[in-house]
């Protein structure tokens, strides 16, 4: 089935997007980014050191889409510097803008999140901003000019699911961007239940990395995006509150 | 409002009978809380908290794998100066031990930062002795200065210092800070600080939060475990944490168990602080403040540490001297005796001999880099 995702000009064939912390040793990350298929994988610049010999970027895969992210900012202002690093490094022009003001559910400042957008896009960065699901700030990024938005289905490294599913519903129907599920999603169903609401794609690192087999379960998370986006593109028969007989009672009417 | 104010309260708690009173269910419950409260808190650290250390334990390392995955953040310390004007019972720096006292030169602190670099960490967290004349904040800065050439996170364990001087220090690179109370307990701080400024119990209390305020990254707290009674030093340490965690939720708020160890003198600790006791602590932490970094320092031995990995941690230090100049250079006094003195690279392999990704990097200062 051609079920082409395009951003930032590239087309995409898989639609789980994943990341590269938590990991065991980085030499897990070839053998992850294998299972899940996945295209685009986000890396922390914070963690990325040039100058070790285990520098974190060389173990991902070149065909990869890097996502880098502002990871560790608390402004607008910070966010902007880490991407330019980013760029610099020989990041590409993807970014992932994380600006985050609060230790305590590391819940993302929407505020700060579009004026870094506004910027960056004017720079000509392919920005996805990670935010908390709200349609004003979703609809000001995406005049801020962002290439997608990611709002969050719990709080980052929660696996608490899609706690936030009737805003997400929302921002599904009413923006129009591609809405990447980020943060929160725990299990495959879960990821699944993302991509039949309508979302575009899912990124997740916590769930991969903290499994038990980090590598079938990202196997699984492939087969759950897929799955939940076959479902969505199929069409989701109606959810009724009680059961529909199969002899309608007004039949004789006809 | 700070701290002192909550602490005024705690104080007044009957810990004698808090702790008998709690019971096993009390601390079920704990473990079935996303958020754990006060009394939450006080059952763990209670003994009715000791039978079900096993069940603590599981949850604690969920906890951790769930917020901070399989990684272990590596840092050493770098002893700038050993003078001190303070004569506290416990440390080697007391201003009442007559040895050779030194201070780095610029050439010597680069020095170090060359040998401590060439093993790989890039976190540094620098100390002095308590001097402010001898080591002021003017001349932590210019080191630091230094140090960004060869570390992106430098973080400070010094004298406490005022908010304009914790500024100043963010603004010349400073991330992080620790700073530990050493002892909560007003009574036992002021029979063990015989002398000098350290004695102002709450000049010592407010610094952590006049760190937040001056805006440094992280900050991190901790009472020396084995000066008073253990249940209450580690309840009020996670009380502080809170306290600061709820007030600077922009500050990466982190905490320390560190015991009591030898040094010059003859101090004996008033309170045992067992291996298991220590454990109970860090559950309890892990519990309490789940987000928050918790760092295990080379005073304890090297098989206990190996285990303490899988229970809560987040950050350790490795390839450590206590000695000023003591990682290019022989010769100092160390400010206390290290246990575990196993070298970068040992503790790298031991951590992914246990399935745990060293980090020697997990930030970068960007303000001299953009």
């Amino acid at each position: 089935m051609l079920d082409p995702f395009v951003i930032g000009g590239i087309t995409l064939s898989s639609r789980l997007f994943i990341g590269t912390g938590k990991y065991s040793r980085n030499t897990l990350i070839p053998e992850v980014v294998a299972s899940s298929g996945s295209q685009v994988i986000t890396v922390a610049l914070r963690r990325v050191d040039p100058e070790s010999r285990d520098n974190i970027v060389s173990h991902i895969p070149p065909h990869m889409t890097l996502l880098p992210n502002t990871s560790g900012a608390r402004t607008a202002g910070e966010a902007v510097r880490i991407a330019r690093l980013a760029r610099a490094a020989g990041l590409g022009n993807w970014v992932k803008i994380e600006v985050i003001n609060d230790q305590k559910y590391l819940l993302p400042d929407n505020l700060e999140t579009i004026r870094a957008t506004e910027i960056l896009a004017a720079e000509g960065f392919v920005v996805l901003p990670y935010m908390s699901p709200d349609l004003s700030a979703a609809i000001r990024m995406k005049e801020a000019g962002a290439a997608a938005i990611m709002p969050l289905g719990s709080p980052i490294g929660s696996n608490r699911g899609l706690r936030t599913k009737e805003l997400l519903r929302i921002l599904i129907s009413e923006v129009d961007l591609p809405v990447i599920v980020d943060a929160g999603i725990g299990r495959p169903s879960e990821a699944a239940e993302a991509m039949e609401l309508g979302a575009s794609a899912v990124l997740l690192n916590t769930a991969i990395a903290t499994a038990r087999d980090p590598l079938l379960m990202a196997e699984a998370f492939r087969e759950a995006v897929s799955s939940g986006r076959k479902a969505y593109l199929a069409g989701l028969g109606p959810v009724e509150e009680t059961a529909v007989a199969s002899s309608p009672l007004t039949g004789f009417l006809k | 409002m700070s701290f002192y104010e909550s602490l005024a309260r705690l104080e007044q708690l009957p810990y004698e009978s808090l702790w008998q009173q709690f019971q096993v269910e009390d601390v079920k419950r704990a473990l079935c809380k996303d958020r754990l409260e006060e009394s939450d808190l006080l059952a763990l650290l209670s003994p009715a908290a000791e039978p079900c250390l096993e069940e603590i334990a599981r949850r604690a390392q969920r906890l951790t794998r769930t917020h901070f995955g399989h990684v272990m953040q590596l840092f050493t310390p770098m002893y700038l100066a050993d003078f001190c004007v303070n004569h506290c019972t416990y440390c080697s720096f007391s201003s009442i031990y007559d040895f050779p006292r030194k201070r780095l030169t610029p050439e010597e602190v680069r020095q170090e930062a060359v040998a401590i670099a060439s093993t790989g960490l890039r976190h540094l967290l620098v100390l002095t002795g308590e001097s402010r004349s001898e080591s002021p904040a003017s001349y932590v800065k210019e080191c630091v200065e230094i140090l960004h050439e060869y570390f992106p996170s430098v973080s400070i364990e010094v004298n406490p210092l005022s908010t304009a001087e914790y500024r100043e220090l963010r603004e010349a690179g400073v991330d992080g800070l620790t700073l530990y109370q050493e002892v909560y307990h007003q009574e036992t701080y002021r029979k063990l600080h015989v002398k000098g400024p350290k004695r102002v119990f709450r000049n010592r209390l407010d610094a952590p939060e006049r760190g937040c305020q001056a805006g440094f990254r992280s900050v991190n707290i901790g009472a020396l475990l084995g000066m008073y009674d253990w249940r209450q030093e580690a309840f009020m340490t996670a009380m502080h944490a809170r306290y600061l965690q709820d007030k600077y939720p922009e500050c990466e708020i982190g905490l320390s168990a560190p015991r009591f160890r030898p040094y010059l003198g003859e101090f004996n600790p008033n309170s045992d602080v067992t291996d298991r006791a220590l454990v109970q602590i860090i559950l309890a932490y892990r519990l309490f403040l789940p987000r928050s970094g918790i760092t295990l320092s080379t005073r304890e031995p090297a098989p206990l540490r190996n285990h303490l990995i899988h229970l809560g941690i987040t950050k350790m230090s490795a390839g450590v001297s206590t000695e000023v100049g003591g990682h290019s250079q022989d010769g100092g006094t160390p400010q206390f005796e290290i246990s575990d003195e196993r070298s970068v690279e040992e503790i790298t392999d031991m951590l992914k001999a246990n399935g745990l990704q060293p980090v020697f990097k997990d930030w970068d200062l960007l303000r001299l880099q953009a």
